[in-house]
């Protein structure tokens, strides 16, 4: 701040166009898609806190200390003790590790295969008559009870957890990519280019994988929403993350024969959960919308 | 420490036993009619008595069916289908005859052919059971009334074992039911007792319903445990299975429901400033926790890794973070349950890491992983479970606590295979003290190997030991083989206590005539 | 016409051919062992080895498919291995607390939902809007059961207007039988509608941007007339098909809502049946949920051709 005179050169205007530049359009896009940033911002918050749990004055997530078991929230402790006299706080911060391992996993893993199965189904003919089918009937059982009795046949464990919810989504990115690849297969450029000799990776890879980005990744965002509501499901029904291992789904499970004794139990981790789901399909939302996907 | 929680547990028990009785008027004075809805700690599976120990099924089995003897509140056996009864030649041969007006729920008379085959099928499968069989030389009905059993051996647990208040219970059925092989389960639910199962209204996983049997005719005497006269108040009973706690807490008090089996200690604890609610206790003898480890597979195959076991284990905290409530729990190291006749402190030990410590090292362990079953639906095993983890890790095992529902424990705990291909190292489970008052009924120290519970120990002494148990007559030399039984049983861990505690259950003041009983009764109970 | 709405039909049958042998496979593969359970506490590997044979359960996999298969076209779907009762026994007594929770929730999100959505599009972009599509987006990131227990404590426990559990068939009255799903199916159709009021609002906006539209305001009819006789009969297509999509959803959420609100329905049933390994029971529920799903969808194409004389396959 200059304390001399002000001179000509403090009241020129400032010049146009050239002035345009990021911080522009970040608050054109703010002012246009604030759920968008108010999700995303969310996200981040989440993230932080989960990935450096121990910094924010946490403590063991399974320590427990039987003395001092079904505290209502205190000074001492934030969000309360739940049967065991473990931290409610604690365990719902190193929770958000959990859910958003599974949501992010089960949302890489299911964009992955998926695309991959589609590509593939969507050029070869034979393969396709088959490989629908199978994806019809996947995708007619309902996610739940396949996901359920999935994880009937397996071990609890996180893993596992992941593999039962990737297996409902896989269907519904197959179609999605699938469609594309047909409408594309046709087109002018494809034919263009394998008349020029490309090989069908090439011609997957340079013309129809771009135009699958945007909606992949609007689509990413809601299964990875929708595999943090559902791992919540199956640990509320037992079959879920171990329980020693603290994950939203599971702290609420535990907390179900308290609802009335100690509903600090439920209510955080349900809160995060909410949010966190909120906060992505808000995400989702906003990429739809400016990535103009349909 | 143990002594205050005992003094406060027995005075807690004793106060609320007292209210409970207290709440019984004559048994005339109770109105009639009516519907109960009972929610079950459990939902019925197997109807047949001697598949399963699970209590549920004896739960089902004691409406439905009745017993030549019976147990009573002070464990006194008393008649209840037999009328007379006589030993002769020095308790070596039995006669008994049965009451007058017993009849099947098909209309026919029972006779005593039909006590005789119940009987057989019982002992096929029941410890006891199989343990009177091996001591007699022939069981046989005279005529319709009445019928003998001659002993081969002396047996002094002969009325004890047809008096048997808990799992397996000798139910008596119809002969020709007795009669499926006990490979198969029984097909059919006649029995003679004060209530019939509607089998048409059975929705597994939903509800079970009962209705007042007409023609059952009840003893004179008062009931009493599962003795006396069983003069039924209610038209109907309904079991609605509710299975989360919290729900079900609401039912109760929303008066949805009357009785609610097994709340959670810490709901009983709310639920006892309900006005409109009475908490007391259904079995004032208490539960048995165990700790049991797998005999046949490394580590538990060798001794010394055992009792890192026994060493490592502090009953409080155990009961602490299983139970909660302290009022509720109380330590014990008696095997054969702190209360009961044959309570003693021979061979316990105090709580020492170090020692356990070095016991593990001297075992030779080699690190591999030790599969832990955490039964995660059931809070009290959970709980174990979470503090077995943490102490058997301070003891320098390496655990692998692999959380599942109870029913895939049962499933799981029937293998003998390596852990690694489906086995186990160490399980949880709990019994109510009836079933672990004595030597001849307590299925943990058995040590016959691979026909044991499941575990497996073996051990030879102690088989000898238990028929000398049995052939005893006299109380005092019984007490002093118990106490040799216990040293042997804790010496080979065959499996570790890790507390004693009473369980609640609640119901509302509209229910009268609540009995004390491992079972719930619904004899002698009306609902306003 | 027909011939194309048979050629549907005639294309659901293989996939149901899949669903089945991937549920039959599904199970086949699993470590937990129903004989074992089954054999009870005192069971010797003998008394194991004697119940799996005796249930099929050493058969060459090919085979118990087939034998199974056979059956299910014969309109026997086993026994429950735990129950000794018929599968299509307990499947009937599951019913009609699953459907009677369904359609319940199906109409209150319907009946939200639509008027939401439409709301939201003639406002686009206004307060409203945004209110309303905040409210739409939470209510499909809630966790069910969450939902259910605030209500429960809420209206139940709290006040008393309404039960906190159990079910009464419809034979015990219709009030009886409404009161007792009135919380269950609020808390499972707040999901629904918001997807329901999604769908309306984009559909709605893709209508009210059309031409004839503009010229129904032009000539001077009343606003609430032109968007429900002209827009909203012709944004319902989608709406139509989303509600095909959201019953696979319905059934997720009422496996859930079963367990809190303690309805003896088909969700509860499953997982029972998946918890304890029996496989019968768990075949049959499966095959007969997507059966009912298949046949939804199948439902929801026919009614799109004949809703939209524009359409033709």
């Amino acid at each position: 701040m200059a304390l001399s005179p002000p001179v000509a050169a403090d009241f020129a205007l400032p010049a146009p166009a050239a002035r345009a530049g990021a911080l522009d359009t970040a608050r054109r896009a703010l002012l246009r898609h604030p759920t968008l940033i108010a999700g995303a911002l969310t996200l981040v918050v989440i993230l932080v806190a989960g990935v450096l749990a121990p910094l924010w004055w946490t403590g063991d997530p399974l320590e427990m200390k039987p003395a001092v078991r079904l505290r209502p929230p205190s000074a001492e402790r934030w969000f309360g003790s739940d049967n065991f006299g473990r931290d409610i706080y604690t365990r719902t911060l190193y929770g958000s590790r959990i859910s958003l391992t599974v949501g992010a996993a089960v949302s890489t893993l299911s964009l992955v295969l998926g695309t991959t199965l589609g590509l593939v189904v969507g050029f070869y003919r034979r393969l396709d008559m088959i490989a629908m089918r199978v994806m019809d009937g996947l995708m007619a059982i309902p996610a739940i009870l396949l996901a359920l009795a999935l994880m009937a046949l397996m071990k609890a464990s996180v893993q596992n957890v992941i593999i039962a919810l990737l297996i409902p989504e896989i269907p519904r990115v197959v179609r999605l990519t699938r469609a594309s690849v047909l409408s594309l297969r046709e087109h002018l450029m494809v034919e263009g280019a394998r008349a020029l000799g490309a090989r069908t990776p090439r011609i997957l890879a340079r013309y129809v994988l771009p135009g699958l980005v945007a909606p992949l990744i609007v689509q990413g965002t809601y299964i990875a929403a929708s595999a943090i509501l559902f791992e919540a499901y199956l640990s509320f029904l037992g079959a879920g993350t171990p329980p020693h291992i603290p994950s939203w789904g599971n702290i609420m499970a535990e907390g179900r024969a308290y609802v009335q004794l100690a509903f600090w139990i439920i209510l955080f981790p349900g809160i995060f959960l909410a949010a966190t789901v909120l906060a992505i399909n808000l995400v989702g939302d906003g990429l739809r919308d400016l990535l103009n996907v349909r | 420490m143990a002594d205050l929680s005992r003094r406060h547990f027995i005075a807690g028990a004793a106060a609320v036993a007292a209210t409970a009785s207290a709440g019984l008027p004559a048994v005339h004075a109770q109105k009639r009619g009516g519907t109960m809805r009972f929610v079950p700690h459990a939902d019925l599976k197997v109807l047949d008595p001697i598949w399963t120990t699970a209590y549920i099924t004896r739960n089902h089995c004691y409406l439905i069916y009745d017993t030549l003897f019976g147990t009573d509140q002070n464990l006194q056996i008393k008649p209840q289908m037999v009328d007379k009864w006589s030993s002769a030649n020095k308790g070596m041969k039995w006669s008994f005859t049965l009451r007058d007006g017993l009849k099947w729920h098909d209309g026919q008379p029972v006779v005593a052919e039909d006590a005789v085959e119940s009987i057989k099928r019982w002992s096929k499968r029941d410890p006891l059971g199989k343990l009177l069989a091996a001591h007699t030389a022939r069981i046989a009905a005279q005529d319709k009334k009445t019928f003998t059993l001659e002993l081969a051996q002396p047996f002094g647990l002969v009325l004890e074992a047809l008096g048997k208040p808990s799992s397996n219970v000798p139910f008596v059925m119809p002969a020709r039911i007795a009669a499926t092989p006990d490979s198969e389960q029984i097909k059919e639910t006649i029995g003679s007792g004060p209530f019939r199962f509607v089998k048409d209204e059975w929705q597994p996983g939903n509800q079970v319903v009962y209705v007042r049997n007409p023609d059952y005719v009840p003893r004179n005497d008062a009931p009493s445990g599962s003795t006396g006269g069983k003069k039924v108040n209610l038209d109907r009973v309904v079991w609605k299975y509710i299975p989360d706690p919290a729900t079900a807490a609401a039912a109760l008090e929303a008066g949805e429901v009357d009785w609610y089996e097994q709340p959670s200690i810490d709901i009983a604890v709310r639920l006892e400033g309900n006005k409109d609610i009475m908490v007391a206790i259904q079995d004032p003898r208490g539960t048995q926790g165990w700790i049991r480890p797998n005999h046949l597979q490394p580590p538990f195959n060798n001794k010394k890794a055992r009792q890192a076991l026994l060493y490592m284990v502090d009953q409080e905290k155990y009961l602490q973070a299983a139970l909660g409530q302290p009022k509720y729990y109380r330590t014990c190291p008696a095997v054969f349950t702190c209360g009961g006749p044959f309570e003693t402190g021979a061979g316990a030990v105090k709580q020492d890491v170090n020692k356990a410590k070095q016991l593990l090292k001297d075992s030779g362990y080699d690190g591999k992983p030790v599969v832990v079953l955490d039964p995660t639906d059931i809070p009290l095993t959970h709980g174990a479970a979470l503090v077995s983890r943490e102490l058997m890790t301070q003891v320098g095992f390496n655990v692998d606590l692999q959380a599942m529902d109870w029913s895939t424990v049962v499933a799981r705990r029937a293998k003998k295979d390596p852990p690694a291909q489906g086995g186990w190292n160490v399980l949880f489970t709990w019994w109510i003290a009836s079933d672990v008052i004595n030597p001849a009924v307590h299925a943990g120290i058995s040590g016959a190997g691979s026909s044991a519970w499941f575990g497996w120990p073996e051990n030879g002494r102690i088989e000898e030991l238990k028929i000398q148990w049995a052939r005893a007559t006299d109380k005092a030399a019984q007490k002093q083989i118990a106490e040799e039984i216990q040293k042997v049983a804790l010496d080979e861990v065959m499996y570790v206590p890790f507390g004693q505690w009473v369980s609640p259950t609640a119901f509302r003041k509209s229910m009268q005539g609540f009995l004390q009983f491992p079972a719930p009764v619904f004899w002698s109970v009306s609902i306003a | 016409m027909i011939g194309q709405i048979g050629r549907r039909l005639m294309a659901t049958i293989p996939v149901m051919g899949v669903v089945a042998i991937a549920v039959f496979a599904l199970l086949h593969i699993t470590p937990g062992d129903p004989a074992v359970i089954i054999a009870g506490d005192y069971a010797t590997s003998d008394d194991i080895a004697r119940i799996r044979a005796k249930l099929g359960l050493n058969e060459p996999f090919v085979t118990q498919v087939g034998i199974w298969l056979g059956r299910i076209v014969r309109g026997d779907l086993g026994t429950s291995i735990f129950s000794g009762l018929p599968v299509s026994t307990l499947i009937r007594q599951r019913t009609e607390a699953t459907i009677g929770l369904t359609l319940f929730a199906m109409l209150i999100s319907v009946g939200v939902g639509v008027p939401l959505g439409v709301l939201a599009a003639w406002k686009k972009a206004s307060l409203v809007d945004r209110l309303v599509m905040l409210f739409a987006v939470s209510g499909f990131s809630m966790p069910v059961f969450w939902l259910g227990f605030l209500l429960v404590y809420v209206f139940a426990i709290s006040m008393h207007w309404l039960p906190v559990q159990g079910y009464r068939p419809l034979a015990d009255g219709v009030w009886p039988f409404l009161r007792h799903l009135i919380l269950p199916a609020v808390t499972l159709s707040v999901v629904y509608m918001a997807l329901i009021a999604r769908m309306t609002r984009a559909s709605m906006l893709g209508v009210l941007s059309e031409d004839f539209i503009r010229t129904a305001f032009a000539k001077g009819l009343a606003p609430r007339r032109v968007l429900i006789h002209h827009a909203l009969k012709n944004a319902s297509l989608p709406v139509v098909t989303i509600i095909g999509i959201g019953f696979a959803l319905l059934i997720g959420g009422a496996v859930v809502t079963e367990s809190v609100f303690a309805l003896p329905g088909l969700g509860r049933l499953t997982v029972d049946a998946i918890i304890r390994r029996d496989y019968p029971v768990i075949q049959g529920v499966i095959l007969v949920v997507s059966g009912v799903y298949v046949l939804i969808n199948l439902v929801v194409d026919v009614l799109y051709v004949v809703l939209d004389p524009r359409i033709r396959y």
